[in-house]
Order: C-alpha cells, then structure tokens, then sequence
C-alpha cells in the first residue's frame, strides 16, 4: 500500500514535469510552423513512445525480481541523484531556474527565422521539433513508468500515475494555450528528485541482497532522510554562495 | 555507426548525465552493500551513507 501511493505519486510527478516541458516546445512548434505539422509530430512521437511500452514492459517482467531491483535501483540512483543535484544547485542559487516563458520564447524565435519545409503538406522543421521534444521528454516518462512499475509488480499503476499527468497538462494546456509558466516546476523537479533517489537507494540495497528494518515501512525513513539530506545541502550551498558573493564584493 | 554513438551518447547522457564520478561511485556501493550483506551483517545503512558521499562530492564540484 505505501510503496503503492509512492509509485503512483513519483510517476504523476516526474511526467507531470515532462509533459510541462513539452508542451511548452509543441507549443513553440504549433505557433510558430502551424498546427497541423505540430500536432502531427506529437502523435507520430506517441505512438514511438506506445511502440516501446509495448516491447519493453512484457520483457521486463519476466527478469527475476531480485536482479531488477538491482539494476533498476541503480539505475533510478544515478538517474535520481542528477535531478536532486540539479535542483539543489538551482535552490541554492547556483543554477538559473527553470524558466518555461523564457524557454517558449527562446524556441518560438528560433522556430520562426528557420526556413520552410514543406513535404507532403507537412511543415518539417514544425514536426521535427514537436515529435523530438515529446518524444525526448517522453522517454524520461516511459523509463520511470517501466522502471518504478515493473520493480514495484505494477506496470498499470505507474502508467495510471503518468496517464492522469500528462491529460491533466495537455487539458490545462489546450484551455490556456500558453506554456504553463506558473506550475511550480523547480519544486516539483525536487520532489521528483527527492522520490527517485528515494526508490533508488530502496530497491538497490533490497536487489544487492541487504533488508530493510521494518520492510516496506522503511521507504518513509528513507524518504525523510533523503528529504533532509537535501534542506541541508541546500542550506549549506546557500552560505557558501553568500561567502563567495561578500568575499567577491570585497575584493572588488 | 555514427547512429550508433549518438544512440549511446543519449542514453549515457539520460541515465549518468554530467558527473560520471557519481555513477561510479553507485555501482561501488552497490558492490559495497552485497558484500556486506553476503557476509550476513545488516547492510542497509551502505547506501544511505554512499548517498551523502555521492551528493556532497557532486555539489562541491558544482559549486567551486
């Protein structure tokens, strides 16, 4: 039940995300190239994304649980680890935050000067650049609804967690028809952080043959220690950038 | 063959991204907890540890 609500949750998270990040660039693609060739690549990148669900989700179920956890818990560790050192980076004030306006209007202005290119009555600049944008974000989707699903016995539930995410942004962003700038991405970039570090540190001590006290109990002192793990370092590269910034002042 | 790097340069960016320093010291870990765990003490607290070394590292490297 608690690794359940946890699956469900990481994967609502981490798509919803995702699905803020490409909507802003089919979006981009859409205003810019038309609709039609936009639109065209966002379905050509599903049903590529659909392909790979259908090829790797069966496969993965039939490797021995023991051995998944290991690799998947790997995997989510490292993979985790990157998003949670990226948003500490960014809470701290040494990465510029995430900014989807100024990414919409990076893309819209380059989408915009590039020539047309027409083929079949398909713009392919516009179709290129919405299918390589769902499908690159997509595929962070799909390998943690496969990974936490498959790991967790539960393909279903994940991909119930990412359904529900990704309607909900596609439906707010087909009402609003503008990026969704005001989501708070940056905190929801470390809660996924926070949850994928989580998983990871659970299912590769459970898959290198160690077990937890309390057993799937455990996730929730593991989730608190991650989450405190991150404040701290937060706090700390917080003064460490105010030192740097007084010590550059004075030097000037 | 040019596919071919540029399939694994994706992946490699996707899973290890910018600090490979990070991910090698995951797979250490993970040897680290199945070690200790075959030789029947409890090695649940290898990777929580491992963690606070990975991240501490990392974010210096960062952030100097």
């Amino acid at each position: 039940m608690t690794a359940g609500v946890f699956l469900v949750l990481s994967a609502f998270l981490a798509s919803a995300v995702e699905m803020v990040e490409a909507l802003t660039i089919v979006l981009a693609s859409g205003v810019a190239r038309g609709w039609r060739s936009s639109l065209t690549g966002v379905g050509a990148a599903v049903l590529t994304l659909a392909v790979i669900v259908a090829a790797l989700g069966p496969a993965l179920t039939v490797i021995p649980i023991n051995a998944l956890r290991l690799v998947v818990g790997g995997l989510l560790l490292t993979f985790g680890l990157q998003w949670l050192r990226k948003a500490i980076l960014r809470a701290s004030g040494f990465k510029a935050l995430h900014d989807e306006d100024e990414i919409f209007s990076r893309e819209l202005a380059e989408a915009r000067t590039a020539a047309p290119l027409l083929r079949g009555g398909v713009d392919w600049y516009g179709f290129t650049l919405s299918f390589k944008g769902v499908l690159l974000e997509g595929l962070e989707v799909v390998f943690i609804v496969l990974t936490f699903g498959s790991t967790q016995g539960s393909i279903p539930l994940a991909a119930l967690g990412a359904g529900v995410a990704i309607v909900l942004v596609a439906g707010i962003g087909f009402a609003v028809r503008a990026p969704l700038a005001r989501v708070p991405e940056n905190t929801l970039k470390f809660a996924v952080g926070v949850m994928l570090t989580t998983f990871g540190i659970f299912w590769s001590t459970e898959g290198a043959g160690a077990s937890w006290p309390g057993s799937d109990a455990a996730l929730f002192g593991v989730l608190g220690f991650v989450i405190a793990l991150s404040f701290a370092s937060v706090a700390l590269l917080r003064r460490r950038k105010r030192t740097m910034l007084v010590t550059a002042e004075a030097g000037a | 063959m040019k596919y071919v790097v540029d399939f694994g340069r994706f992946w490699w960016d996707f899973v290890v991204g910018d600090d490979w320093r990070a991910a090698a010291l995951v797979i250490v870990a993970i040897g680290l907890t199945a070690a200790v765990a075959a030789s029947d003490i409890a090695a649940w607290w290898v990777m929580p540890l491992a963690v606070v070394l990975v991240l501490a590292l990392s974010l210096r490297r960062a952030s100097s």
